[in-house]
């Protein structure tokens, strides 16, 4: 029986190193651009972007604390879109999936094919573009970063929809049909706070999925003012003079102001993925339950 | 004494209220772009708007497939899907299987946030982080690792050769950890029984993977496969379009149906020929979820998406 147990300890600790290893190459990437965000402009130019630059500077920091009005204004746009979003997809999408749920529900097939038939067919890109820009006029306002394509999706109203089948029992929701209550206060006071854990997690996938979001943007907005930060790394990534141009001359008096451009565009790379690296380690545990739960079955 | 059975009072019209925003909302942003796809049967012209814009028959489709960018798109689309598929399973199963082997411990935690960390990012993060890889005058490779090396600079945005696998190394490192959950979960249902009687029989841990492990995924990566291969049609926009800057030196090996239709529509401003790519997307996409599907149903019904 000896030698079954070395194996196993031999086993785990390749396995230990590979992963390791993986780890590392994971992290790695991220690490090179929060690294080049404190490095020294002049030594970025000489050296380029690495891992142990000779000269460590704030001044990016510093740059964009001085010019904070325009980064400040995409965080505020980013947040409203995802707050917003978030909330209102959430209302969307658990009433919507509530009477999926409903076995005596009349149109519970008619609604769920309805619903799926939305992942298997699109009318395209084309399509939709024209419709929100030519029908709706939705181009250069928030809504078209909040409404098209994130909304509802099919794949998490079934995620909602079979937390609720298979955690709540039928007849909890009969035994308060039998004490007179209506399918509205049945899925306000029961449905919902039951299915919290479901909730978390899709709110979890929502609010990143409008955090990370460029695709509305890049389609629908081109006032600079509506830019929230993905669409303002985009075009700080195309010029980065960007940043300069709408500097407030007054606010700066005469004192000239170098950007530090090579250091700048990555410490606005550090800055849009900032508040994911810290709510991560917090969230983490929902978002693998979240991945599970939606894989087991659309 | 009449017993009448209290008749229930019917819940169609309050369901469907309740239910009436979210299907508002599909109606609006799913189904009515569906019909939108007659765009691709017109000359458009954005005076004339949808309806005044005249009919043109097949012929945005016949001037989309006589120009080489029809062939480029579908190859690069069905080509990068493919080694996706292949490489994305075979890194994903082999992380699963190395994590599950440690079980419990504290370490099996960090690797899986550490792996699952590039998930997060958007791909413009993302972009700039290839950026500062990439980048000829002051990226890694060009000024540590190549100068190292001793070897001349690259211009790599304009360098179409290594892009193939640049792509194909991003998209790795963004999916492994996730998909990775996936499989972890398929092996975590495996009786735990069956490993006890290998290990009694003298397995070792890599005869148990190979002969326990692998098998009993196989339903997994199968139904996994398939349904990728219904999704072969269409490209992570992000991956095509933000890693390689848009830039024009690469669409030979860059180019997506995703990245055509949107340069079509926001760059070249052709809206016809980019409505029949997309229509030619959705179509054939459309057509191999269906036969997908059909396999899946005929290996493993319960695992059918309908």
């Amino acid at each position: 029986m000896n030698k079954p147990y070395n194996d196993i300890k031999v086993f785990q600790r390749v396995a230990t190193l590979v992963l390791a290893f993986l780890t590392v190459l994971a992290l790695l990437p991220i690490l090179l651009i929060f690294i080049a965000s404190i490095s020294d402009e002049t030594e970025l130019i000489r050296s380029g972007y690495t891992y142990f630059p000779a000269k460590l500077s704030l001044d990016s920091y510093y740059y964009m604390v001085k010019q904070s009005g325009m980064i400040l204004r995409a965080y505020g746009v980013t947040v409203s879109v995802a707050v917003i979003g978030t909330l209102a997809s959430l209302l969307f999408t658990t009433a919507l999936a509530y009477p999926l749920a409903r076995k005596d529900f009349r149109y519970r097939n008619a609604l769920a094919f309805f619903v799926f038939f939305t992942m298997l067919f699109n009318g395209g890109v084309v399509s939709s573009y024209i419709m929100w820009t030519r029908v709706f006029g939705i181009k250069n306002t928030l809504v078209a970063l909040i409404v098209p394509n994130y909304l509802v999706t099919a794949f998490n109203v079934f995620l909602v929809r079979n937390y609720y089948t298979n955690s709540i029992p039928d007849a909890l929701i009969e035994s308060a049909q039998i004490d007179g209550a209506g399918e509205l206060t049945i899925f306000i006071n029961i449905m919902i706070p039951l299915a919290v854990p479901a909730i978390a997690t899709v709110s979890l996938f929502t609010a990143i999925i409008y955090w990370n979001d460029w695709v509305n943007g890049l389609y629908y907005i081109t006032d600079a003012k509506l830019y929230g930060i993905q669409n303002l790394l985009i075009r700080i990534m195309n010029n980065i003079q960007f940043l300069k141009v709408s500097t407030n001359v007054a606010l700066l008096g005469t004192q000239k102001v170098d950007l530090p451009g090579t250091s700048v565009r990555m410490a606005m790379a550090v800055i849009g993925i900032l508040p994911i690296v810290i709510i991560y380690p917090f969230v983490q545990k929902y978002f693998i339950k979240g991945v599970v739960m939606g894989a087991v079955k659309g | 004494m009449q017993t009448r059975k209290p008749r229930k009072k019917s819940n169609t019209l309050p369901l469907l209220l309740i239910a009436s925003p979210g299907i508002f909302y599909l109606i609006v942003n799913s189904y009515l772009p569906m019909f939108g796809v007659f765009l691709a049967f017109k000359d458009f012209n954005y005076f004339k708007g949808i309806f005044g814009s005249e009919w043109n028959g097949f012929e945005n489709f016949r001037f989309l497939f006589r120009t080489r960018d029809a062939l480029v798109m579908t190859r690069n689309t069905l080509a990068y899907n493919a080694v996706f598929i292949v490489l994305g399973t075979a890194a994903a199963v082999l992380v699963a299987v190395l994590m599950f082997e440690l079980g419990k411990k504290r370490r099996v935690r960090l690797f899986q946030s550490a792996l699952l960390l590039p998930n997060l990012l958007s791909w413009v993060v993302i972009g700039f982080i290839g950026y500062a890889y990439l980048n000829a005058d002051t990226g890694f490779i060009n000024k540590t690792v190549y100068k190292a090396l001793g070897l001349p600079a690259v211009s790599w945005y304009s360098t179409p050769g290594p892009w193939p696998f640049i792509l194909v190394l991003v998209h790795l490192w963004k999916v492994t950890g996730l998909s990775s959950v996936i499989y972890m979960a398929s092996i975590s249902g495996i009786d735990k029984g069956i490993f006890e009687a290998a290990q009694l029989d003298g397995a070792t841990k890599l005869q148990q993977i190979v002969r326990i492990t692998i098998p009993m995924l196989k339903p997994t990566i199968i139904i996994l496969t398939l349904m990728a291969i219904g999704r072969i049609f269409y490209s992570d926009f992000g991956l095509f379009y933000q890693v390689p800057q848009n830039s024009g030196r690469l669409f030979d090996v860059t180019q997506t149906i995703d990245t055509y239709v949107y340069r079509g529509l926001m760059e070249r401003n052709d809206v016809g020929m980019s409505a029949a790519a997309a229509l030619y997307q959705s179509l054939v996409g459309f057509l191999l979820v269906l036969s997908a599907n059909a396999l899946v149903r005929k290996l493993n019904p319960e695992n059918a998406l309908f």
